[in-house]
């Protein structure tokens, strides 16, 4: 872990994008408050800058493929994607309703700009290597991301489907790492240690950048090289912190996944990504 | 029948660009025609069910009609998760293709055998399952799993079974065949257990009791109509199946039942591997014999059910 970022302040876009995450978890008072404030400006960049999409149409075959592999972090995802119109934003309060679309992990079925149902860790980067191949097939310059936990990459399934990208030369999929370090019981480093974690990936042929997950500048710059490095599958190692922007969540386990908060605790939570 | 499962596979390949090919280590040579005439769509990959199965989703849900084929065991127990959350879940169309179905790999002990796969499989919504009797119902059934929706699984017998199918007889997926009409008792079979279904029939003919043989290629989803008219019929029923009788043909058949009242004066029997695992080696036959998956077994124990039927009365 020797990458060191200094926090950037979160701009205006940023905070509110976490306020449609608060006003989700409201709505249902619960919620997986960490795993989706560190992914923010991974999903910001992806939708503002890089994708290539229509959210009018969201089943348009030439659309960039985004796969939130770690499904629990769907809050960031539903966020954008209401910015984006692909569903009406009234959806937003109706978060794990009975009748609603937006559950506590994301669904293809009912949910429209999302990509594939995830939730069970470790299962979207095959997924989204069998989209790379696909287009590839097709001739097509569909560009396929996969966004991955950290914890996530524990998972045996994910280093079967590294091997294989890197043997089918899939420069068309980039693999992003929330790397926040904390997963559900305590740190990565002390459940299951991922590092020398770039080197990991290097020596399963892919090209490997580090970043500061929330600088969006950096994050653009990076992703809008395409391809990274040609005949390799990219993978970029997003250096987060989770619960970014609330500084009593900030690394804290406890806010991995939250529920009963409560008025008062909303209350603190808004006014705490305010003043941060 | 797995020669001719992946022939026909390599046939509706030339003429579907859609069809895409995914083996998981395979013996060497395995459908070479296929990998050097469309080698953009025959991939083999290394010893990872689980990615596989992830992968070949991915695929489907670009409109891709992907076969993938390996050990039967593997591609059932292994991804067991893949199979619900990303194939079935995605209702994709991934087609399983699964070697050694039922004891066909005796000589290789427990860990690959596949007399739980059936089990499995039909836990998962939108799965169809076929286990076809011969090489000739394979390749009247392939053709039509292209287009079938959702996600199929294909399970493989030995290679070189006796022909039973007739071609004759219409085979649709999803619609049971039968195939001999006898008022006494009814036999239903699935995958290579009609050869014995068959030679059972020929012997208790000989003693005067006629049988009716229903042929269940598809297990799901259930041919329940074809089901309901044969039991209306029936007295003595009797399933026969190369699986666990804990999940497979037996209990589909006997749930069927036990849902319609009007049956409940039927004598019914699973034949079919009990709730154990097999510890000896030996060949498929020598299993089925262990576990009474033999004409033998089927005419003695028919003969019992009609004596009770008899005392019943």
């Amino acid at each position: 872990m020797s990458y060191r970022t200094e926090l950037v302040p979160l701009d205006d876009r940023s905070k509110q994008l976490r306020r449609s995450i608060l006003r989700m978890m409201k709505s249902a008072d619960r919620g997986h408050l960490g795993a989706a404030f560190s992914l923010v400006e991974i999903m910001r960049v992806l939708y503002d800058n890089i994708l290539n999409y229509r959210a009018d149409q969201p089943d348009w075959l030439e659309r960039d493929r985004c796969i939130l592999s770690k499904g629990h972090g769907c809050l960031a995802l539903y966020a954008i994607l209401a910015d984006k119109k692909f569903f009406p934003d009234m959806e937003l309060d109706k978060f794990c309703e009975f009748d609603g679309i937006l559950g506590g992990h994301p669904d293809s079925r009912k949910i429209p700009g999302v990509e594939a149902c995830t939730g069970a860790l470790g299962h979207g980067l095959s997924i989204g290597i069998g989209m790379a191949f696909s287009a590839r097939m097709d001739n097509s310059a569909r560009h396929i991301y996969v966004i991955t936990g950290d914890g996530e990459i524990n998972e045996g399934s994910i280093w079967e489907g590294a091997m294989s990208a890197s043997k089918h030369k899939l420069d068309n999929l980039t693999v992003l790492i929330d790397y926040n370090k904390l997963q559900s019981y305590g740190s990565t480093h002390e459940v299951l240690d991922l590092e020398p974690l770039a080197d990991k990936w290097m020596s399963f042929g892919f090209a490997v950048e580090e970043v500061d997950g929330h600088d969006v500048n950096k994050l653009k710059g990076l992703l809008a090289k395409k391809p990274f490095s040609r005949s390799q599958p990219f993978v970029i190692i997003c250096h987060t912190v989770k619960g970014r922007g609330i500084p009593f969540a900030e690394s804290n386990p406890h806010w991995h996944h939250q529920s009963r908060i409560g008025q008062k605790g909303f209350q603190q939570l808004y006014n705490s990504l305010d003043t941060s | 029948m797995r020669k001719t499962c992946l022939n026909t596979v390599y046939q509706q390949a030339l003429k579907d660009e859609r069809i895409i090919f995914i083996g998981s280590d395979l013996g060497t040579g395995t459908l070479d025609e296929f990998k050097h005439e469309m080698p953009d769509r025959f991939v083999m990959e290394g010893v990872s069910e689980a990615h596989i199965v992830g992968m070949a989703t991915g695929m489907a849900m670009d409109g891709k009609v992907v076969y993938v084929n390996t050990i039967a065991t593997f591609l059932t127990r292994r991804c067991f998760e893949q199979l619900v959350n990303d194939v079935c879940l995605h209702n994709a169309s991934v087609r399983l293709i699964g070697n050694g179905g039922g004891l066909v790999y005796a000589p290789l002990g427990p860990t690959h055998l596949a007399v739980d796969d059936i089990a499995i499989l039909r836990s998962i919504p939108n799965m169809t399952i076929l286990a076809p009797c011969d090489a000739d119902e394979m390749e009247r059934l392939i053709p039509q799993t292209v287009d079938w929706p959702g996600p199929i699984y294909i399970r493989l017998a030995k290679g070189g079974d006796p022909i039973v199918s007739s071609n004759s007889l219409t085979c649709k997926i999803g619609n049971a065949i039968q195939l001999e009409t006898g008022e006494d008792v009814l036999l239903i079979t699935t995958g290579i257990t009609l050869q014995i279904a068959v030679e059972a029939s020929n012997e208790l003919k000989q003693k005067g009791v006629n049988a009716s043989i229903l042929h269940m290629h598809t297990i799901k989803p259930l041919d329940k109509k074809t089901l309901k008219q044969q039991l209306s019929k029936a007295k003595v029923v009797m399933t026969i199946e190369e699986h666990f009788m804990i999940g497979g043909l037996g209990s589909a058949v006997s749930e069927f039942i036990v849902e319609n009242s009007s049956y409940s004066k039927l004598h019914f029997c699973r034949i079919g591997v009990p709730d154990v695992f097999p510890h000896q080696y030996g060949r498929q036959e020598d299993l089925m014999r262990v576990y009474g998956i033999t004409a033998e077994n089927i005419v003695a124990k028919v003969s019992e059910l009609l004596d009770k039927k008899r005392d019943f009365l």
